[in-house]
């Protein structure tokens, strides 16, 4: 952390910013005020929490998913279609968008699994070019079939007040979303330590080997269902944004939080319950890079390099710990061997 | 007939070109039993070191700029994944975001947030005598860039390397059999970071020569998943330089088809033609993962 920091500041006096000022703006545009912590950091961490718990799951069960974007975006269409075609269903809309949203990112994680289990395709490559095919889709559905009755924007109509998630009093625009990330976390966490599938699922991800000569885990099963699920939670973050914070469907509608997820859920430790740490640390940092940007001048593309920066610093430190876990079991060894 | 083939084969091996540089690097890295997801990074930090070093110095200091920025994104990668055993895919994801990041903020600081295009000295095409001249494919493959024939030259340079010497059949061993190779006294790790080395270094040179003899300008995440697409190519190649050279071949005509069918004037959505390379992706691992063999060694964590 303090070399993270070290690292920013010494950028940020490299590119004749003042580091003070820079960091004045990210704490005001995150933490610093009621209205920013509710509307701007929180309202960005109920994405990241549900695509953050996506990239958990799957990676607990060795499922390398980078495909949280696309399933997002799949989500996205799918959960904007249902809510534009049903306007009058109120809050029985919002549902069945939401199902269809998680419908949607399962299906479209289901794709990478079909490939990986049929045709043994890597699923990291597979997930990456879904990802790249959702983009241009949805690029298609805005300027097609789901644009705007005008035909000038490409966005899709506007969803009907009745059918947005409702917002919380005197909390700005903080949505019902976060309740519904809280729940599916909390949901997650207990599902994995104390059900069966869960338990399958961690063994899974652990050793191939193991969980098989167990007998008592069918793996290819298991990775199916870690599959679908990352993508239904993936989906269900896209059907959260449009209902409850765009509430229509364009091109940017993801700052790429499908990508944030990753390194969510690594600072996470693919814990869901610390994913929602995570995900509000993250949520901050976007909330600030717009301030930043705004305040102080500073690219919001610095906020990806934090996140690198993040995930290395994770992995670096495991790795040192488990080199000296390593040699120290070898010392050990040795000294047997010698006495 | 001529019209509408020579200019869409012309436009296939122009989009090849970045393609092969990535895939053949990748190649290197992939056959020493490492996968480096961070190529997409290096590609992009390769186009940005290109417009560095070309604003600067011209265009050959564009390709060298190139250069050493992707090797400065491999060192990253090999300094954790060959030094201190971090997971690769994990650590190839951070290094694209890292670059992303990087090339983002330094564009934005060095040339202001106008996002103006910016000229950039680029490489002109190169007749190559009597080769230029064979019918239909003479224009397309000998009248480009010089840094479509180096590619031309390193996938023999591959081959011959790989196939035919010793520090070649090392290189393999250590894809397959690590600890094998490394009793039989290769250095494994050496080896292995020198690979990831070349492999960020051509990562790179792909990135510029989508600056300096493509757009002329840079943009950001301009790579575009070029380096997953690599990445994919070296699988449909079977792991092989020529078979790389074709699948890279295959993709430029993909992407180039999209030129030729808005030239033709059929009206099918543009959108839709911009995701035909990453559906051709899917496709084409589908059809080429099971029957090629992958080394044995890939991705293992030593």
């Amino acid at each position: 952390m303090t070399v993270l920091v070290a690292v920013m500041l010494a950028m940020l006096s490299a590119g004749g910013f003042a580091p003070l000022g820079v960091l004045g703006a990210l704490w005001s545009g995150s933490f610093g005020s009621w209205y920013s912590i509710t509307s701007a950091t929180l309202v960005r961490s109920i994405p990241l929490m549900l695509t953050g718990g996506a990239v958990a799951v799957a990676f607990r069960a060795g499922v390398f998913n980078i495909g949280a974007e696309g399933q997002l975006l799949a989500g996205a269409a799918a959960a904007t279609a249902v809510a534009l075609a049903l306007p009058h269903g109120g809050m029985a809309t919002t549902v069945l968008a939401l199902l269809a949203g998680a419908a949607a990112g399962s299906a479209w994680a289901g794709v990478a699994a079909l490939l990986r289990a049929r045709f043994g395709v890597l699923e990291v490559i597979s997930t990456i070019m879904l990802n790249f095919v959702a983009l241009h889709v949805v690029s298609f559905l805005v300027r097609g079939p789901l644009q705007e009755p005008t035909h000038t924007y490409p966005q899709t109509a506007s969803i009907v007040d009745a059918v947005h998630l409702p917002r919380f009093p005197g909390a700005g625009r903080l949505h019902a979303g976060i309740a519904l990330a809280l729940l599916v976390l909390a949901f997650g966490g207990w599902g994995l330590r104390q059900t069966a599938s869960g338990f399958r699922l961690l063994v899974a991800g652990e050793s191939r080997a193991a969980a098989a000569s167990a007998g008592m885990i069918d793996v290819e099963r298991t990775i199916w269902g870690a599959f679908l699920c990352s993508g239904a939670l993936a989906g269900l973050a896209g059907a959260v944004e449009v209902l409850g914070v765009t509430f229509a469907l364009y091109e940017n509608i993801s700052p790429g939080y499908g990508y944030t997820a990753i390194a969510v859920a690594l600072l996470a430790g693919l814990d869901p319950w610390r994913v929602l740490l995570s995900a509000v640390l993250f949520g901050a940092l976007e909330a600030g890079a717009g301030a930043m940007q705004r305040d102080a001048g500073v690219p919001a593309a610095l906020v990806s390099v934090i996140e690198a920066l993040l995930i290395l610093g994770v992995l670096g430190l495991r790795a040192v710990r488990w080199r000296d876990r390593g040699s120290a079991a070898t010392r050990e060894e040795l000294r047997e061997v010698a006495t | 007939m001529s019209q509408v083939v020579e200019p869409f084969l012309a436009a296939t091996v122009r989009t090849a070109t970045p393609l092969a540089l990535a895939a053949l690097g990748e190649l290197l890295v992939e056959r020493a039993g490492l996968i480096n997801i961070g190529l997409e990074g290096a590609i992009l930090a390769g186009a940005f070191g290109s417009l560095l070093g070309a604003t600067a110095g011209g265009v050959l200091a564009g390709y060298a700029g190139a250069v050493v920025a992707g090797m400065m994104v491999a060192a990253i990668f090999a300094l954790f994944v060959v030094w201190l055993r971090a997971d690769q895919i994990v650590t190839g994801t951070a290094l694209t975001l890292f670059s992303v990041g990087v090339t983002g903020t330094l564009y934005r600081v060095l040339y202001g947030t106008s996002g103006a295009a910016l000229g950039v000295p680029t490489s002109a095409p190169m007749a190559i005598p009597w080769l230029s001249r064979i019918p239909l494919i003479g224009q397309a493959f000998f009248v480009q860039p010089p840094v479509t024939y180096f590619a031309y030259l390193l996938i023999g340079i591959i081959a011959w390397w790989m196939h035919g010497t010793h520090a070649g059949l090392a290189l393999r061993a250590i894809g397959e059999r690590p600890e094998a190779a490394r009793v039989a006294g290769i250095r494994v790790e050496g080896m292995r970071v020198l690979a990831v080395f070349v492999g960020g270094a051509l990562g790179g040179l792909a990135g510029g020569t989508l600056v300096l003899a493509q757009a002329g300008t840079f943009a950001e995440g301009m790579s575009a998943g070029r380096g997953f697409i690599a990445i994919a190519i070296v699988v449909l190649g079977r792991w092989h330089p020529l078979g790389v050279a074709l699948a890279a071949l295959v993709f430029g005509a993909a992407s180039a088809l999209q030129f030729a069918i808005q030239s033709m004037g059929w009206h099918v959505p543009y959108s839709l033609f911009l995701a035909i390379p990453y559906l051709l992706t899917l496709v084409g691992l589908a059809g080429a993962a099971k029957r090629a063999r992958a080394p044995d060694a890939l991705g293992k964590p030593l």
